[in-house]
């Protein structure tokens, strides 16, 4: 039973992780690029979340729209002010700009909330339980991470038509393809790079959400070694793939539960980071990843 | 052909003798305002990371400029050398009793022991290549920091005790611990000196400009600039790669030795992800594979922290918009034209009056 138990809390944790890292692989695979202040998107969504619903009473359901919205238009704003000017500069630029928007986000976070812990309510309870329970009690799982599951696989799904039947979706694939021979095909390509941006700070504000009502500690840091790990997690199932990130976050996350479940609390992050270099040196592009040929 | 090659030689010798130059101009200046107590106290505190920095710069451009690899956890050889080379002073407190001599000790064994890292870490990273290289560094960096962090070492009259996860050493008759797990090294005896950090400096650039301007490291560049042409006229990619790397995780090695024996109390935790990420903004605001830039960046970006204090509370938002301004300045092609321009027409209008 207690397998079982971290099985669930794994997966949960997991689709928190493969959430995150659809925004990494993303733009990533339009971009080309390693957007490290992804993490701190997450951190703003959860806050906007929380103001909505602790502090001005909303329905849960609208702070989470809500932090989607703001997100959203951030994410767009941050595409739009640092990253677009810096289109054509060496992507070591567009990676310092993204840690420097990392550190504006947080510390702009620690002025306006302050640094104080703030404790995340949990909103999922029906009928006074937190969860649900099974085997007379033995098994007890939480509605959060029931949530989280059934959130992560709509999600999956739904970009996974998104990307495969809509014309902005087709876009965006031919983009991650070949830049040039998109944009000769009429396609705006700076549009679809805003639009992938916009998705994935939409999907980011709702893993900050998720990851919060499991985990409810809210500090201006809360982000950031999440993303670091939904990163590994995009890398691990081969960055640029869209069933990748679903596997590598949930892989990610069941391996970190069962680390420090069965292993070591204190050495659970090593073991995570251990298995990511063992897989990768296995299948240097990751699980999914796409081999690709080098051209002399 | 021969004349070309010449000229080319003198440039690089030129730039080199110039950067050696500035770092001693900048040592005597320094030294002589502190011992004439006209450095801030502030500042005076900052002389020892400063040089720590300058180093951790110099190595990593290393690897990201001259060797074209990108390393994000750096910071892991830099803890590698701290805690070696503090744990080495500490052990040897007794033994030798003066102090310069010990540091110097403590930096080798620090350097020696990041070497060794470098190496461990290199066999399976630089089969890698791009962002993937850059990730197993950032996994590596965290490794470094979880086994640092649950690591035990105790001293006592039989030697050195170690133990992992749990501290579990029983310490004889005037044993002592030394490092315990995340408290890390609480008491270091400060023995790192602004002219023991000029002198690593001096040696870190003489140790990479010589291998720069060797066979080596024209193999070295020949690879970043072209790995499969460098390995069709015979270069040996992993060795040429490892030497590279393990030199720059020496020298952070040795970085972090000098700066963990500045420092009252050394952390594991200190040495993160974000401590990786601040060296590589070091390397990439002065330049890729320029010396000099980094040594300016580093030194300049220690003290701006220090001189934003009056900023207080928005110190670290204007550090964050400094970055993302220069950063935007220095590579969008219409904004560094407009400032371009604009710097020519100050020239012009100042040339006509």
């Amino acid at each position: 039973m207690t397998f079982l138990s971290h099985l669930i809390n794994g997966i949960s944790l997991g689709s928190v992780y493969a959430i995150i890292a659809l925004g990494y692989t993303m733009v990533y695979g339009i971009a080309k690029m390693l957007n490290f202040a992804h993490g701190d998107v997450i951190m703003v969504g959860a806050y906007i979340c929380f103001f909505a619903v602790a502090t001005y009473g909303l329905p849960p359901i609208v702070g989470v729209l809500l932090a989607m919205v703001v997100c959203t238009a951030l994410g767009m704003l941050i595409e739009r002010l640092a990253y677009k000017p810096l289109r054509q500069a060496p992507s070591l630029a567009v990676l310092i700009t993204a840690i420097g928007v990392s550190y504006f986000l947080q510390n702009g976070a620690q002025l306006l909330w302050s640094a104080n812990n703030k404790m995340f309510p949990n909103f999922l309870n029906f009928g006074g339980k937190t969860g649900l329970s099974l085997f007379d009690g033995q098994l007890t799982i939480s509605w959060t991470a029931i949530v989280t599951v059934v959130a992560c696989v709509v999600i999956m799904i739904a970009l996974t038509l998104f990307t495969g039947k809509t014309r902005i979706g087709k876009a965006m694939r031919a983009c991650s393809e070949d830049k040039g021979a998109a944009e000769l095909m009429g396609i705006n390509v700076n549009t679809t790079i805003s639009v992938t941006f916009a998705i994935g700070s939409a999907l980011a504000a709702i893993a900050g959400v998720l990851l919060c009502s499991a985990y409810p500690i809210l500090v201006p840091t809360t982000g950031s070694m999440p993303g670091i790990k939904a990163f590994t997690a995009a890398v691990f199932g081969g960055i640029g793939s869209i069933p990748g990130a679903l596997l590598g976050g949930v892989l990610l996350g069941v391996i970190e539960i069962f680390a420090k479940a069965y292993i070591s609390t204190q050495l659970s992050d090593a073991i995570v980071f251990a298995v990511l270099i063992i897989v990768l040196l296995v299948k240097p592009t990751g699980l999914l990843g796409k081999q690709i040929r080098e051209k002399v | 052909m021969k004349n070309n090659r010449k000229l080319r030689l003198t440039k690089t010798s030129r730039t080199n003798f110039l950067t050696y130059l500035m770092v001693i101009v900048a040592f005597v200046v320094l030294n002589s305002m502190s011992n004439a107590g006209m450095l801030k106290s502030a500042l005076q505190g900052q002389l020892v990371p400063i040089c720590a920095y300058v180093t951790m710069a110099l190595a990593l451009n290393l690897t990201v400029g001259v060797l074209g690899e990108l390393s994000l956890g750096h910071a892991g050889f830099m803890s590698v050398g701290a805690f070696a080379g503090a744990v080495a002073a500490s052990a040897m407190r007794d033994a030798v009793a003066a102090e310069p001599v010990r540091l110097a000790i403590a930096l080798v064994i620090g350097a020696a022991f990041a070497a060794l890292a470098g190496v461990l870490v290199g066999i399976p990273v630089l089969r890698l290549n791009g962002d993937y290289l850059a990730i197993v560094t950032l996994a590596f960096g965290e490794i470094i920091k979880s086994i640092i962090n649950n690591l035990y070492i105790g001293v006592d009259a039989r030697g050195l005790h170690a133990s992992f996860v749990q501290n579990t050493i029983a310490l004889g008759d005037g044993g002592r611990m030394i490092l315990s797990g995340p408290m890390g090294i609480p008491g270091v005896t400060k023995i790192s000196t602004f002219t023991a950090g000029f002198i690593l400096i001096m040696v870190t650039l003489v140790v990479i400009f010589n291998l720069v301007n060797s066979r080596s490291g024209r193999a070295i560049m020949a690879l970043r600039d072209n790995r499969i042409a460098a390995e069709s006229v015979g270069i040996n990619v992993t060795k040429y790669k490892m030497m590279a790397f393990v030199t720059s995780a020496a020298l952070a090695g040795a970085a972090g030795a000098l700066f963990a024996l500045g420092q009252n109390t050394i952390i594991a935790s200190k040495f993160d992800f974000n401590q990786s990420i601040l060296i590589l903004v070091f390397v990439v605001l002065g330049g890729q594979g320029r010396m000099w830039g980094s040594i300016i960046a580093a030194a300049a970006l220690t003290v701006l922290p220090e001189l934003l204090r009056e900023f207080a509370d928005y110190r670290m938002l204007v550090y964050a918009i400094v970055l993302i301004l220069v950063m935007l300045l220095t590579n969008n092609p219409t904004l560094k034209g407009f400032f371009e321009g604009l710097a020519a027409k100050v020239k012009k209008s100042e040339k006509g009056a």
